[in-house]
């Protein structure tokens, strides 16, 4: 076990990052940033406005046309060079991201850093792989299509992975040739900078810029500004459909990810044996406790076939309740402290309606205080509800530790029940029959399905939503085209005219 | 800031396209005192306001607050309440998309405030708090 001190290398302030350079707010105005570990803050961040946002937009179009000339080598070898970077430093990156997220560190020592750190090479080999391609319409014509870069997007980042789902957006645009304006989180706006102090100097000024602030302030800015040619959001239907509003007005395109209410699950011969595989299916139920369920594929819904309901119920009640909470900053603890305070209120919100509505608490169900500092954090004990589909707990996304559990009869029973929501980004299918699990799988309406395994991120697996969970696919070398135009260059090679005129 | 206060939602509208509100005797909306409060403050600053509530992730599941008609309403979404705000001089429009509604339609909703540091694009967020919606069963 350790306990690792908290963090010490923040800056006391963190301006914009615009051009290479730190540049002070416009109105000079900062907003103090608090750790969800304790409550306390720890630095104060600028409080961007749309000044500072289109000063970003001069430095990112200032930079974008040679960064989207560079050959793609040195591009892909800068991405290298960044997750290099981020290799030597993992341990304090990690410390930071759980400082500033409230997140256990043994997940951000084994899945969050590491996992940014492999998606910058993996974009990093996608674009030397990426080639354009040439139709040979006949003898004398040939259609060449070439990727080029949009130029400038923005990127507005959640609160949940800070790092990772930056990396998740600045990875492919980079790899693709576009200069970004990112805007992090208000909830979470100071890992990105140190994660910046640690590579700021591989990039040409102007690439990445940051520019930090509220959503109203200076997320509307970037995301409105008819000069950024896309705009990647991630976050919840409301502002992604506002997103959406505003890109109309420019006709150009977005990605979204806005969320999702996954089912997980768990059919009959999942308990034909206690043996390893039972074991793993146990944790998988247990998955909606990972980063204290503020993941938008939380398998927040547990459908359980009705032969083995009871057994496997219980089984996961005892799993959930061997859950270690505690400092985030301890190797044992299991799960920390949800992002901010409104993130425990929605939550505490949801533990109420879901008791009036008559679901069952079957562990949890409270907000925990872990006493000494931490009394000031904003933990909740993983919660288990027993319900019925039609509940608002199994229709909403409480992006807390809960997880609502019913039955299912069949495989079109479950199927129906899984389809049975507004969203469809992911799911999960435990069986040892594969074919069941290929048939939910395929019916399932969702842009992942996790078969006999949960919560796995891999780059080189496409993610992204059906339904209201939004647009696009991100992890995957398909993410390059949504940062890319196409162009056609339609070529004859005959010297004859065509004889109309 | 749990009892629900003095201001309350008017009528529920339905819109073409969209389906019907269904009256329950109950405002489907109302707010708290210290939310109806942040509403005359943020309308002094602002001009005229309205509603959207949200779903899906991160900020999900959260009443996000515009100047009147920055988001564009449509067909997809339910019109729930003109909410009558004491210092408002217009009604608050409350919005919400019709498929979550018909999810959410047996609830009667409380719009709240909470310290907090909000997302996405709600104009209450620089304030260091958060418009937060709060549930009960409609009584049958």
């Amino acid at each position: 076990m350790t306990r690792y001190d908290a963090p010490t290398h923040w800056q006391s302030r963190y301006d914009h990052f615009i051009g290479g350079e730190y540049v002070k707010p416009h109105h000079g105005r900062y907003f103090a940033n608090p750790t969800p570990v304790t409550g306390q803050n720890f630095c104060e961040v600028a409080r961007g406005t749309a000044e500072d946002v289109e000063k970003a937009l001069d430095a990112a179009h200032g930079a974008a046309d040679a960064w989207g000339r560079t050959p793609v080598a040195e591009r892909a070898l800068i991405l290298n060079r960044i997750a290099d970077r981020m290799q030597e430093n993992l341990e304090s990156l990690a410390i930071a991201e759980t400082w500033e997220n409230g997140k256990p560190v043994r997940e951000t020592l084994a899945a969050d850093i590491p996992l940014a750190i492999d998606h910058f090479r993996y974009f990093a080999g996608a674009i030397r792989a990426q080639e354009g391609s040439l139709g040979e319409l006949d003898d004398d014509t040939v259609a060449y299509h070439f990727h080029e870069p949009l130029g400038v997007v923005g990127q507005i980042i959640p609160w949940n992975f800070p790092i990772l789902m930056a990396t998740w957006k600045l990875a492919p645009a980079l790899a693709a040739g576009n200069a970004v304006v990112l805007k992090p989180a208000e909830q979470t706006p100071a890992s990105i900078h140190y994660w910046l102090s640690l590579v700021a100097d591989l990039l040409p000024p102007g690439v990445v810029n940051i520019v930090n602030g509220f959503g109203v302030e200076a997320g509307k800015p970037l995301a409105s500004s008819p000069r950024v040619a896309k705009v990647a959001f991630t976050g919840e239907t409301t502002t992604g459909r506002l997103i959406m509003q505003y890109a109309s007005e420019h006709i150009r395109p977005v990605t979204l990810e806005l969320g999702g209410k996954s089912p997980n699950i768990f059919f009959d011969d999942v308990s034909a044996s206690r043996d390893d595989f039972f074991d793993k299916a146990l944790e998988g139920f247990t998955m909606f406790a990972l980063n204290q369920g503020e993941v938008c594929t939380c398998p927040s819904r547990a459908l359980i076939q009705q032969g083995h309901y009871a057994d496997f119920l219980a089984a996961a009640v005892d799993r959930t309740r061997a859950v270690r909470q505690g400092h985030p900053l301890d190797t044992e603890t299991m799960i920390g402290a949800q992002a901010s305070n409104d993130q425990l209120e929605k939550i505490l919100s949801y533990l109420d309606i879901g008791r009036q509505e008559g679901a069952k608490v079957l562990t949890g169900g409270s907000r925990a205080d872990l006493g000494g500092d931490l009394s000031g954090g904003y933990y909740v004990e993983p919660t288990i509800f027993e319900g019925h589909n039609s509940m608002r707990i199994f229709q909403e996304e409480i992006f807390g530790p809960v997880v609502s559990v019913t039955s299912f009869a069949d495989l079109s029973d479950a199927v129906k029940i899984a389809n049975d929501t507004l969203y469809g980004l992911g799911a999960g299918v435990w069986t040892r029959d594969m074919n069941t699990a290929y048939r939910a799988g395929r019916a399932i309406q969702a842009g992942r399905v996790w078969t006999n395994c949960y919560h796995a991120y891999p780059a080189h697996a496409a993610f992204g939503g059906y339904k209201q969970s939004g647009i696009g696919r991100e992890n995957h070398k398909m993410m390059l085209e949504h940062y890319q135009q196409t162009k056609n260059l339609l070529v004859s090679y005959s010297p004859k005219k065509l004889g109309f005129f | 800031m749990r009892d629900p206060a003095s201001t309350t939602g008017g009528d529920p509208v339905s819109v073409p396209g969209s389906d019907p509100v269904p009256v329950t005797g109950r405002d489907p909306v109302s707010v708290t005192p210290a939310a109806a409060e942040l509403i005359r403050s943020l309308r002094g600053q602002h001009g005229p306001l309205m509603f959207h509530q949200s779903g899906g992730c991160c900020d999900g599941s959260a009443p996000m607050c515009y100047p009147a008609g920055e988001f564009r309403t449509g067909g997809s979404d339910v019109r729930l309440a003109s909410l009558v705000v004491a210092g408002v001089p217009e009604p608050v429009e409350f919005w919400i998309s019709a498929s979550q509604w018909e999810l959410w339609k047996h609830t009667t909703l409380t719009v709240d405030v909470v310290p907090g540091r909000g997302s996405g694009f709600s104009l209450e967020a620089p304030e260091g708090v958060r418009f937060l919606i709060r549930s009960h069963l409609t009584p049958p």
